[in-house]
């Protein structure tokens, strides 16, 4: 520990820490601009610099390590006068443009010019003009005079989000701040730059002159995307989200969100939002008032189970609803004598269901993530599914994880790896089975017999030798894991895995609520998200879902809701393909418009309150269900507010959900044989992903929201007298789809890359299914 | 893109390195690739980035950053005449005027035949020759009287 004086305070401060960190800790504000707790120390933009005793000339905090004894002056006539001469250089080139400038009201440098800089500027030259850029839909560099060259955004790229797509090129007066040849940003994180950016000169496109930062309202909410569970503060003006920002949470999402949680907010305000309940009549769309939709409904619904059995209707909810939303269609379900009811719409294989010893969830906190000595993470699309679970792991493997990768394509996560497999999905439990061998082999136990006759590729070794070495491991199961056929072997044998080098197995999660969906009950005890197309039931509810894109089998699915006689759909859009197998629309608020809670993938429960009212007639989900549970005469259905539903679920004052276990009961492992023929491999793209994100309109400009094309390995291209092919046709079942092909070497052989969830793909069948390829 | 000469110069250039930073090798590959190419156009510049496995961006910044790397393309013989304070205070200007009553061209420009390059350089170290001219970035010449100028481009010719 080191001894430290600054403004005359006394701290103690840890070896190797700067002024500006000892500074933090006493309370004690130093002005800065380049300086940013997350990033590397650059020290360019010269704001910090205070008096250090007997330093002859003042010295930057942000770069200054702390020496014993230390004194600090950080309002001495000194450090004074270089921060008005700082200040003064720094305006010397950037407009006086406040009133038209996105940042006023928000900008460091506007806070620090009135705080520190002089009162008037002795320029009066002609000031430098810098042009502006595009660089895609979300990040605006269109008032790059207004840069400092702090290099945040530099730094954002090449730390943070793993690709250094900003740079800063020329020197000294003719620096800027440009992409390679006006590329486009395109990483995922790209958003956090903007709000990095200390001044007007990136702002965000889908925000830019909408509102001012004083006109807004802040509320909390939390992210309904992916499994992370991000903590947001959503702004609001005159009921409308104007944009959503980080809050910070450093056990979650620290101080950055993905583009995904940041931008989707733009679907709440689209122009598909739906308003009205809707009945179809004799084939004819009304709009209707709620008290004759839900009696539509429950008429129907009871009718229904009257007449056929409570085991006719089935409902589907996405994992992206609210567990109360979760936990009152579960109780409405149930009421009707039903237990068909899932919420796991994208999952094929559910032969764990009944085996499972508890809720499967992360396996330890999202912060344990970096303390990890090595971690395989399997059957993962890692950075678009969630990308900032991406992030930790990319920061640990930059210091000291060994993180490797078992996935089903070549996308590069943009993580230092210790190593990398890719396997077609059949052979995904062959490919952990490899490693579970060479880990016995490593260690020099007994090989468990069920693994024994596969084959170990010098690959799964080195992934079993980081798992036998470290300290702290983890075997984690992507998305792609969880909706792969074999979804419980791929568990087992993980488990096995983990028994044998002591690693911690854990789900990354595929939605906000996925781990709230077991917990509020929202898993069968008949059939399940498969079974309940496949045995077409009398009646289907379904909750967010938008089954060309959200299911596993989508010809499956719309089949059987085109034959059922009645299909009730809650959902916050007018979807249009639901106008034509739905029988009511019945609309409910989005996130923002709602209570409720969602349990992220380390099991926190983050409860929330609606920020904005309901767009027209939309109501929250749970007061919709709680009313439809009135209509249908069903017991227990008193609730006044949604906290109440919570604690039914939850008990009261809970922190993290309790049952958490990714333990299996019962699986008995077997290898899989090689699959005939070709595979698909269906990733799910990031803006995609869910009914809110498939209608943000910046989002959908971006590259990763380009119309999926069918990747091959040139190999089977060759195999499959394909070379040379620009677009093709692929098959699945009754339905096809036309799309441009591309050679890649990273998808495995006899494997056919084509991603699930767009509407150029919606007509095919399972995400990994078999699937033929011929030229268009 | 590049000759195979020039890769096994940059291999050497990148063996100097440990294999995990052979983006070090930056400078001096972009070198060799401007004494191939003459100068460097971006998608040389993104070939170099690739072939150190480095962000193409991350190129782009050195090569703009370093005045002797040339973003467009020169002459086959550049002149770069430095007129910092001690060559100017010992003619600097005028080799730059006498420059362009010889070539027709001042600083920043080419002669139409493509055979001359005149820029303004910056301090070479070697104020005691003032007035001081670099060919091509690698030949220094001292002491550029007219005269010397006249034999200098007789030279190049």
């Amino acid at each position: 520990m080191l001894e430290i004086e600054i403004d005359g305070k006394k701290a103690q401060v840890p070896d190797g820490s700067t002024v500006m960190d000892a500074a933090q800790q006493v309370g004690v504000y130093i002005p800065h601009f380049c300086y940013h707790k997350k990033l590397s120390i650059a020290a360019n933009c010269r704001m910090c610099l205070v008096e250090v005793e007997k330093a002859p000339k003042p010295l930057p905090a942000c770069a200054t390590p702390v020496t014993n004894g230390m004194k600090v002056f950080t309002h001495s006539q000194l450090a004074i006068k270089a921060q008005k001469g700082v200040m003064e250089f720094l305006l010397i080139n950037h407009p006086l443009d406040c009133p038209i400038c996105d940042q006023g009201g928000e900008c460091q440098l506007q806070d620090m010019s009135v705080g520190y800089g002089p009162m008037k500027s002795r320029y009066s030259e002609e000031k430098r003009v810098v042009f502006h850029k595009d660089v895609g839909p979300l990040v605006g560099m269109e008032e790059m005079s207004r840069c400092i060259h702090c290099t945040r955004c530099v730094r954002f790229g090449q730390e943070i989000a793993g690709i250094m797509e900003l740079g800063m090129s020329n020197r000294n007066m003719h620096s800027e701040i440009t992409t390679f040849l006006g590329r486009s940003v395109d990483s995922e994180l790209s958003g956090n730059m903007i709000d990095l950016c200390p001044v007007g000169a990136l702002t965000s496109k889908p925000f830019r002159f909408t509102a001012r930062s004083w006109e807004l309202q802040r509320r909390r909410s939390v992210s309904p995307h992916d499994s992370l569970g991000a903590n947001l503060v959503v702004q609001v003006k005159h009921d409308t989200v104007m944009r959503v920002l980080p809050h910070e949470n450093e056990d979650i999402n620290e101080c950055w969100l993905s583009d995904k949680d940041r931008f989707s907010y733009q679907a709440l305000n689209s122009d598909e939002r739906l308003t009205k309940p809707m009945v179809k009549q004799g084939g004819e769309w009304r709009e209707v008032e709620w008290n004759v939709a839900l009696d539509y409904v429950a008429h129907g619904l009871k009718d229904i189970a009257r007449d056929h059995g409570g085991e006719t209707i089935a409902a589907l909810a996405s994992p992206h609803s609210t567990l109360e939303e979760l936990a009152l269609l579960k109780k409405v379900v149930q009421g009707l004598g039903s237990g068909n009811i899932d919420s796991r719409p994208r999952q094929s294989d559910f032969s764990a269901d009944g085996k499972r010893a508890g809720t499967p969830w992360l396996g330890m906190r999202i912060a344990e993530l970096a303390q990890q000595d090595a971690v395989l993470v399997v059957g993962a699309f890692l950075r678009k599914d969630q990308p900032l679970l991406a992030q930790r792991l990319r920061l640990a493997a930059s210091k000291r994880s060994k993180v490797s990768l078992l996935t089903l394509g070549g996308d590069d996560e943009l993580i230092k790896l210790h190593a990398r497999r890719t396997v077609a999905p059949s052979q995904l439990v062959n490919g952990l089975a490899a490693v579970v061998k060479a880990a016995a082999e490593a260690k020099g136990v007994a090989v468990p017999a069920e693994v024994a006759g596969v084959e170990v590729c010098e690959t799964s070794r080195r992934i079993a030798g980081s798992l036998v070495e470290g300290e702290k491991k983890a075997v984690l199961l992507g998305n792609a894991a969880v909706q792969s056929p074999q979804a419980a072997q791929v568990q087992a044998v993980a488990l096995e895995l983990g028994k044998l080098t002591g690693a911690i197995v854990g789900f990354l999660g595929e939605a906000a609520n996925s781990v709230g969906a077991y917990v509020a009950g929202s898993v069968p005890s008949a059939a399940n998200a498969r079974t309940m197309f496949e045995q077409p039931r009398q009646a289907y509810v379904l909750m967010g879902i938008e089954p060309e894109f959200d299911c596993a089998n989508p010809q499956v699915a719309l089949a059987a809701l085109q034959q059922a006689k009645m299909v009730v759909a809650l959902s916050a859009f007018k979807h249009a393909p639901a106008l034509d197998y739905a029988d009511v629309l019945l609309p409910v608020a989005p996130f923002t418009e709602t209570a409720g809670t969602f349990i992220n993938a380390e099991g926190r429960i983050q409860s929330f309150n609606g920020v904005v009212k309901p767009r027209g007639d939309a109501r929250p989900g749970w007061k919709v269900l709680r009313v439809l549970g009135n209509v249908l005469n069903l017991p227990g259905f008193d609730y006044l507010t949604s906290e109440e539903v919570r604690d039914e679920v939850l008990g009261k004052g809970a922190e993290f959900a309790a049952g958490l276990d990714n333990g299996l009961n019962g699986v008995a492992v077997a290898l899989a044989a090689p699959a005939a023929g070709l595979e698909r491999i269906a990733d799910v793209p990031i803006h995609f992903a869910d009914p809110l994100v498939r209608r943000a309109a910046a989002l959908q400009q971006t590259r990763d929201a380009g119309v999926p094309v069918a990747r091959l390995h040139p190999d089977t291209l060759a195999a499959q007298g394909l070379a040379g092919a620009a677009r093709v046709r692929v098959r699945q079942g009754q339905g096809s789809a036309e799309l441009a092909l591309q050679a890649d070497a990273g998808v495995p052989v006899n494997g056919v890359r084509v991603a699930a969830a767009h509407a150029a793909t919606a007509a095919l069948g399972d995400m990994f299914g078999p699937i033929s390829v011929e030229r268009a | 893109m590049l000759s195979a000469e020039s890769l096994k110069r940059f291999d050497r250039e990148v063996a100097k390195y440990p294999a995990e930073q052979k983006q070090s090798a930056v400078m001096a590959c972009l070198a060799i690739a401007q004494d191939e190419k003459g100068w460097l156009a971006p998608e040389t510049v993104e070939f170099v980035a690739n072939y150190l496995g480095m962000p193409p961006v991350a190129a782009w910044e050195v090569a703009t950053f370093y005045s002797m790397y040339e973003l467009k393309p020169v002459g086959k013989h550049k002149l770069t005449v430095c007129t910092n304070l001690p060559c100017a205070l010992s003619g600097a200007y005028h080799a730059v005027e006498y420059l362009r009553q010889k070539l027709g061209i001042g600083p920043g420009e080419t002669t139409p035949d493509g055979k001359f390059t005149v820029k303004e350089g910056e301090c070479q170290g070697a104020c005691g020759d003032a007035p001081v001219l670099l060919l091509n970035n690698h030949r220094m010449c001292g002491r550029m009287t007219p005269e010397q100028i006249d034999r200098l481009l007789e030279e190049c010719k």
